[in-house]
């Protein structure tokens, strides 16, 4: 029993507290997909009972809404994708034993399980949880009067804390780990792209999230002691929070994409043989795009009453922060430019990713330009914007990530031919959830209404709303044949080895899966990470560790 | 696309279609283009018996023109379309023309109330005429709108107009439009305000002038 304690839920082990991370993060996003089944069945049938559910009002609707984007971006994306896959990962490919702080680690996680503890009750106190939107602006979540939720908005305002402690201890460890427990031979530059997102995601959220503590902590006071931070009525001002929030909101979108741009390198090049086109460039793209990141955040806000001068200076930085994106992105691409590609589930789900993003991409340029956003903020064109980006980035790229390292977590296959339909299904009914989307917001479909069937203007494009809620059931369905194959393989999978995909970084060094400590000998590095194909040599790969 | 947006019956809408329409045109070029070119290496470089990967660091000046290029002139069509947007944006944001007709608009849990100026075409006087989610104006008239809301943020919505604005408490925020075409338009929230933003529903009503002087008359008297 004690041994269970200190190896499943205690662990110091990094391996360990990776997979805590992975498995709460997935798990959450059962409940988030819970909701946004909930709340797109009363869009599609507004009025009739969700089976599973019941009859939903607005203010369950307004607080179904808030809660699947707040479990969306802060208890399923971040965990997964920057903690899980991080946590997991990071020491393996440095070449080092475990975190540099093990105990803060495990202290990461358990205040992330707290976390989610005090966001989970938040749905079963009196008033119901929070209901003013992911992005929570005030007034409307300043005063419970003004939603009626009470202790809902506490609790939200107190499991984001929470949340945010536990991922800064996070980023401590993974840059404190990066600079000073690297294999011999591992300089920088020779880390994988992977190490490298993590960190800078890292330093991203580290940087960003002081003035949202901030904001939260004043919103917090305005509602226990009335202080009137963002209330006009005691001198305060709503807009002070927007600012605070997209000054952390737009840094943390790359929070979330950079490791997953991360999972997409080693993928891909594991899978095409090839080395990464453009290692450095990469790396320096990235670096630049992070340091703009701070400056775009009141593109979020072109309408909200803001100076409208604003607009210009804001609208040129969107615009520059495109290229080291593009850079990075045609750098991916170039890396598939004479390989020899080879189409597991996880290369579909990565280029699934790659070419989905795209759309997302593209359509941040109308929203980035100020005119065009006087027409499409705060419509369904929005929201399907940023599922086109935060979708790909989070789901393919962790399922990406899930079908490339499960054989080193669990020391056995996932089933492949279960992994593709996983795939098509996914992929195709992500497609047939949101162009519909785009569509309703091009006839101006406004956010996070009831009933869309109000508004005439609205009701004779219903049938998109049915079609999209048909293709998210669809996708829901689809994930059984992930989480069958995820438990069975488990136990049952094929035997794997410990480099089963023939990769060149270190993780694949260790024994799958690898031990307390991770390597049997520690690892001497020569090499950068990604020499496939290689001329002049009579294996197509050639691990860091060989000279 | 443009099928799919209501009918514009503002004079600078055309402008924001327009502005839509271009970075359409830009970014749907684009988007086949970079598609065509990864499924084109998808299907081109598939793992084939004895045809090795090639090994191409991408490391010299020369290789990364392959990116570069197309990442500058990526940057050339972006600052294109925020040079033809700029205008737009300036003549609806930040011009004010000289108001023909004024009237206060007030976002309020969940109602958005109209104050007009009566017959002497000043706010504040005895013959201002109060609506609630009613709203009259005369066809070619450059309506001033001054905006503020009562209790959270709402947003002005009037979807044909091309027109959106947040109303945030503790501001007067002014703006400005012109309808071209007679009829009634719906009028909606566009900023989640609490349970009744789904049904914070109003009307435009756009009458010619002769009409609109007999509501004017109708209204005050």
């Amino acid at each position: 029993m004690k041994r269970f304690i200190r190896t499943y839920l205690f662990s110091l082990d990094h391996k360990m507290i990776g997979k805590q991370y992975l498995i709460t993060g997935l798990l959450m996003s059962l409940v988030g997909g819970y909701l946004a089944y909930v709340f797109r069945h009363q869009l599609a049938w507004p009025g009739s009972p969700v089976p599973g559910y019941g009859m939903v009002g607005p203010d369950q609707y307004n607080g179904f809404v808030t809660m699947h984007g707040t479990i969306m971006v802060f208890w399923v994306a971040m965990p997964i994708l920057l903690s899980g896959f991080g946590n997991y990962l990071l020491p393996l490919m440095i070449g080092a034993r475990d975190m540099a702080f093990p105990r803060l680690n495990m202290l990461s996680y358990w205040t992330f399980f707290l976390s989610t503890v005090v966001l989970i009750t938040s749905f079963f106190v009196p008033g119901g949880p929070a209901s003013g939107g992911w992005t929570s602006y005030p007034p409307l979540s300043d005063q419970p009067g003004f939603t009626g939720v009470f202790w809902g908005g506490h609790l939200w305002i107190l499991a984001v804390a929470l949340e945010f402690t536990s991922m800064l201890m996070g980023g401590i460890n993974f840059l404190t780990t990066t600079l000073a427990l690297r294999a011999k031979g591992m300089c920088l530059f020779r880390m994988p792209i992977f190490v490298w997102m993590e960190n800078i995601a890292s330093l991203l959220f580290m940087f960003s999230v002081g003035p949202l503590i901030a904001g939260a902590f004043m919103l917090l006071a305005d509602r226990l002691v009335n202080t009137g931070f963002f209330m006009p009525s005691a001198g305060g001002d709503p807009l002070l929070f927007q600012h605070l929030f997209w000054f952390f909101g737009h840094p943390e979108v790359y929070v979330l994409l950079l490791p997953s741009l991360g999972i997409l390198a080693e993928v891909f090049t594991v899978f095409s043989r090839k080395t990464l086109f453009g290692y450095r460039t990469i790396v320096y793209a990235t670096l630049v795009a992070g340091v703009l990141s701070f400056v775009v955040w009141a593109h979020h806000q072109f309408i909200s009453g803001m100076d409208p001068r604003l607009a210009a200076p804001f609208s040129v930085t969107t615009i520059l922060i495109s290229v080291p994106f593009a850079i990075s992105l045609f750098s991916f691409i170039a890396t598939l430019w004479g390989g020899s590609i080879e189409f597991t589930t996880a290369m579909l789900f990565a280029v699934g990713m790659l070419a989905e993003f795209m759309i997302g991409g593209v359509t941040g340029i109308f929203n980035g330009s100020a005119a065009a956003d006087i027409y499409l903020h705060d419509t369904y064109f929005v929201v399907a914007h940023f599922h086109y980006t935060l979708f790909p980035v989070t789901f393919f790229g962790a399922f990406a990530g899930i079908y490339h390292w499960f054989p080193k977590m669990y020391g056995r296959f996932l089933n492949e031919k279960w992994g593709k339909v996983h795939f098509w299904v996914t992929a195709l009914s992500f497609n047939v959830i949101f162009i519909p989307l785009f569509l309703l917001g091009l006839a101006g479909h406004q956010r996070r209404i009831f009933d869309p069937t109000v508004f005439d203007y609205l009701a004779k494009y219903q049938h998109l709303h049915v079609i999209a809620t048909f293709a998210m059931i669809t996708m829901l369905l689809g994930q059984i044949p992930f989480i069958a194959n995820f438990i069975i393989s488990i136990y049952k999978g094929r035997l794997a080895d410990r480099n089963p995909w023939k990769g060149t970084t270190l993780e694949w060094v260790a024994p799958s899966p690898p031990g307390h400590g991770n390597f049997e000998n520690d690892p001497v590095v020569h090499r950068g990470p990604y020499d496939y194909s290689l001329p002049g040599r009579d294996r197509e790969w050639v691990s860091q560790t060989e000279e | 696309m443009l099928g799919w947006f209501p009918e514009n019956i503002s004079t600078y809408g055309h402008g924001i279609d327009h502005v839509i329409q271009v970075i359409y045109y830009i970014v749907g070029a684009w988007f086949l283009l970079v598609e065509g070119v990864l499924f084109y290496f998808l299907i081109r470089y598939r793992k084939k018996k004895g045809v090795p990967a090639v090994y191409e660091p991408g490391s010299t000046w020369k290789a990364l023109l392959w990116v570069f290029i197309p990442a500058v002139l990526i940057l050339g069509f972006d600052l294109g379309i925020d040079w033809a947007q700029a205008p737009v944006w300036d003549e609806i944001k930040l011009s004010l023309p000289l108001p023909e007709q004024v009237v206060r608009v007030t976002g309020r849990q969940f109602v958005w109330e109209f104050v007009q100026a009566g017959p002497d075409g000043k706010l504040d006087t005895a013959d201002d005429i109060a609506t609630v989610n009613q709203l009259t104006v005369p066809i070619h008239a450059k309506v001033q709108f001054e905006l503020l809301a009562a209790d959270v943020i709402h947003s002005l919505w009037i979807p044909n107009l091309r027109l959106k604005q947040d109303a945030v408490p503790g501001r007067t925020i002014k703006g400005w439009f012109e309808a071209t075409k007679e009829g009634t338009y719906p009028i909606a929230c566009a900023e989640l305000c609490g349970s009744g933003h789904g049904v914070m529903k109003g009307e435009l009503h756009v009458l010619n002038p002769v009409d609109y002087q007999r509501w004017l008359h109708e209204t005050v008297h």
